[in-house]
């Protein structure tokens, strides 16, 4: 663990299950753009998952195992920085609500619930964060994930740190606010409704004429990649740090290595 | 009726492979919405209204008992009779009773999804009274045998030839060569169909949107105006509603039927707006002659200052419905009873049991959808949760999803472990298919690659490569 710089704020990245194991180019961009306004990244290594599959399956007994982890893992940072609402969501709306009749820990979970953010919200509201040397060279619209929008209430956010990006033009989907049918176990519990909730976001997507799909949590952008190729599509699908780090060399979400040239417009 | 929830996931499939289904969902998610969205930004005070109806129906909550015994002091007043049912078992009897006591034969009814919850029409058909629908939707699911599968809406699954083909079969005197080519022209049929059992009926059942305990009245609104025909034609009027539509003043009926139109339909006011007080009084140039209120609790008390507490404030607006990802794809009858979407997921489960109903509240993206547009701002996705939770202790979920996700939180609970599993899964994933970016078929996950390809992890855990950069 590096040594914390004089004035630096201390930034613990939780990376969260996801982008630690599917994609972790979304790290090293979200780590990237929080060293940029001027923090000092840590990322602890006791860090795995915010508990969200047991919470939201009712198992609170193990997600609160792994919430008390999460807690000690970053309890002394001054900031906790998460690239997906639904995770920060987790740490910041649900973690004291799990610990709700556990006082010295409801303490913990609050502390901790205060200082969390998710990536988007900490680089606009909190940091200001204005310089971004990064260009993007396509059509871009964007879809708001359910936890950000209405647990977090992030809606400009994202649109005002894109405004920013050299050569990037955003094109909002009239749908951009609704559900893409994820829902984490939900879509593998319920396939078939999740396939046609997915269908309809892709229509809005399709209308939008974008060639590239942004959006702040990996759980959305997985499931609506893996239906726009299932469909043949070629719009790009990338996580908005990516786009915001400049850090677009890695394959879109979906597309191999070998596609990376044939994946265009 | 029975509820079908235990077959959640067969009807799931039915409504999904029903093409009439989706046509006629499909119309839903373009109305609705949009027409609430306008009704709510022409009013600049509507977020403060939402809050001050919530307001009423926490202090109500809070205080049921006063003002169900207020509201039974003015029916009397009024000379109206009141009778309390503790069960639905109590309510269909004692609607029979008094049906049977004026001697009815055919009794008109308008839309009440309490009188649904009940089952009233069956009961009535056993023991050989007509029950008829005269809200048109609901008249059309009644000629199909069907039942409701939306909670304003209760032909919203049907197309308008479906309708049609409905009416031809039942109707038998309809001439072939008579048009049903045009909304105007089916409700026409049903009108001429239904204007004379109005004037025939012994008896008008309705339901009531609320009880003002102030006054002894009840509210019925309407788009038709069938519940005014339905309760002022007959000699007997029979209004049935659960103990929570009770509000303490006129007053307060008024702000809620402000939040009620504009988030059913985006109607500022429904057509009909009825309040009806007691039985025809001296003066009075027509309405009943007996006025007698069913108040039901069938399951409610029992919610009461728990944690689905809130459900009681629920005004069956039918906003969640309209704006659910899922019910937008199954419909309502899916759902397997009266109920559906969020709403029906949260409360059939207090009215039923866990034990018929677990499937409901699992099947939901917790989106929250649901919540921003609830007129009353009942938290919806807190109590689905609340729901999954239960089943969970109760050992209602699947042994291996139940396995899976153990072995994943035990995982997660051991970074070094996880990160040390992880890896190898991810080195095997990549070596198969890095340069092609996904897979079209995964074991375990083979229900979800049925539609969806499975992008193949980038490389590596991004722990370790930050920790390997770190060293170099």
């Amino acid at each position: 663990m590096s040594i914390n710089v004089a004035n630096e704020p201390s930034v613990g990245l939780f990376a969260t299950c996801l982008v630690d194991l599917m994609r972790p180019s979304v790290g090293f961009a979200t780590a990237k753009l929080i060293k940029n306004t001027g923090c000092n990244v840590i990322v602890p290594i006791e860090q795995t998952c915010c508990g969200q599959p047991a919470y939201n399956s009712g198992d609170n007994v193990g997600a609160k195992a792994i919430a008390r982890k999460v807690i000690l893992a970053f309890k002394n940072f001054e900031y906790i920085v998460v690239p997906s609402g639904s995770c920060a969501s987790m740490i910041s709306n649900h973690y004291p609500t799990l610990f709700k009749e556990d006082g010295e820990w409801l303490c913990r979970a609050k502390d901790l619930a205060k200082k969390t953010f998710e990536l988007t919200n900490f680089l606009a509201d909190i940091q200001n964060a204005k310089d971004f040397s990064a260009g993007y060279d396509g059509v871009v619209t964007y879809h708001d994930s359910c936890s950000s929008l209405r647990e977090l209430q992030i809606k400009d956010q994202p649109r005002k740190l894109l405004k920013k990006i050299k050569g990037l033009e955003l094109i909002e989907g009239i749908e951009s606010e609704t559900c893409c049918g994820f829902g984490g176990l939900f879509c593998v519990k319920y396939p078939e409704i999740s396939s046609h909730i997915v269908d309809a976001k892709i229509s809005d997507i399709l209308s939008t004429k974008a060639d590239t799909l942004l959006a702040n949590d990996l759980g959305c952008l997985i499931n609506i990649s893996g239906k726009l190729k299932r469909r043949g599509s070629l719009i790009k699908v990338r996580h908005i740090a990516e786009v915001l780090a400049n850090m677009t060399d890695v394959p879109p979400i979906g597309d191999g290595f070998m596609e990376k040239k044939t994946s265009c417009k | 009726m029975d509820p079908t929830t235990e077959n959640f996931k067969t009807n799931v499939r039915k409504a999904i492979a029903d093409n009439n289904l989706s046509i006629a969902l499909s119309k839903l998610s373009e109305g609705f919405p949009a027409q609430r969205s306008k009704a709510v930004n022409r009013l600049p005070e509507f977020e403060d209204l939402r809050d001050q109806a919530r307001e009423i129906k926490e202090h109500v909550l809070k205080n049921l008992d006063f003002y169900l015994e207020k509201f039974e002091s003015r029916v009397l007043e009024s000379g109206g009779k009141v009778h309390w049912c503790r069960s639905a078992a109590e309510a269909r009897s004692t609607i029979l009773r008094i049906t049977r006591a004026v001697g009815a034969k055919t009794v008109t009814k308008s839309k009440s999804m309490i009188g649904e919850e009940i089952s009233i029409n069956e009961h009535l058909e056993q023991h050989g009274i007509e029950p008829v629908e005269t809200d048109l939707g609901e008249y059309i699911i009644q000629l199909r045998n069907e039942k409701p599968s939306h909670i304003i809406a209760p032909a919203i699954h049907l197309t308008m030839k479906q309708v049609a083909n409905t009416f031809r079969k039942k109707h038998l005197h309809l001439a072939p060569e008579r048009s049903l080519n045009k909304p105007r022209e089916l409700l026409e049929e049903a009108r001429d169909e239904l204007r004379q059992k109005f004037l025939c009926a012994d008896v008008g059942l309705t339901g009531a949107n609320m009880l003002i305990a102030e006054t002894g009245s009840i509210v019925l609104v309407t788009n038709e105006g069938n519940a005014d025909l339905t309760y002022s034609l007959p000699k007997t009027h029979i209004a049935i509603a659960s103990l929570e539509k009770i509000v303490p003043t006129l007053e307060d009926a008024s702000t809620i039927l402000r939040v009620l139109a504009r988030s059913a339909t985006g109607q500022e006011m429904s057509v009909y707006t009825t309040f009806c007080t007691g039985p025809k009084r001296s003066d009075d140039l027509d309405g009943p002659e007996n006025f007698h209120i069913v108040i039901i609790d069938n399951g409610r008390s029992d919610m009461l200052g728990g944690e689905f507490n809130d459900m009681l404030m629920c005004i069956r607006c039918g906003a969640c419905l309209n704006h659910c990802p899922v019910y937008k794809v199954i419909g309502g009858h899916a759902y397997g009873w009266v109920y559906s979407g969020p709403m029906g997921a949260t409360l059939i489960p207090n009215l039923i049991g866990i034990d018929k109903s677990h499937h409901l509240a699992h099947a939901s993206t917790l989106c929250g959808k649901c919540e921003e547009v609830c007129p009353m701002r009942i938290q919806l996705p807190r109590m689905l949760r609340s729901w999954r939770q239960l089943y969970f202790e109760r050992h209602r979920v699947t042994s291996i999803s139940r396995q899976l996700l153990k072995i994943w939180s035990f995982l997660a609970t051991w970074p070094s472990l996880y990160r040390f599993v992880f890896s190898i899964i991810i080195a095997a994933l990549v070596s198969i298919s890095r340069k092609r970016g996904r897979f079209k078929k995964m074991p375990f996950f083979s229900k979800w690659t049925k539609n969806f390809d499975l992008p193949v992890p980038e490389g590596g855990t991004f722990i370790d490569r930050w920790n390997r950069r770190k060293q170099l």
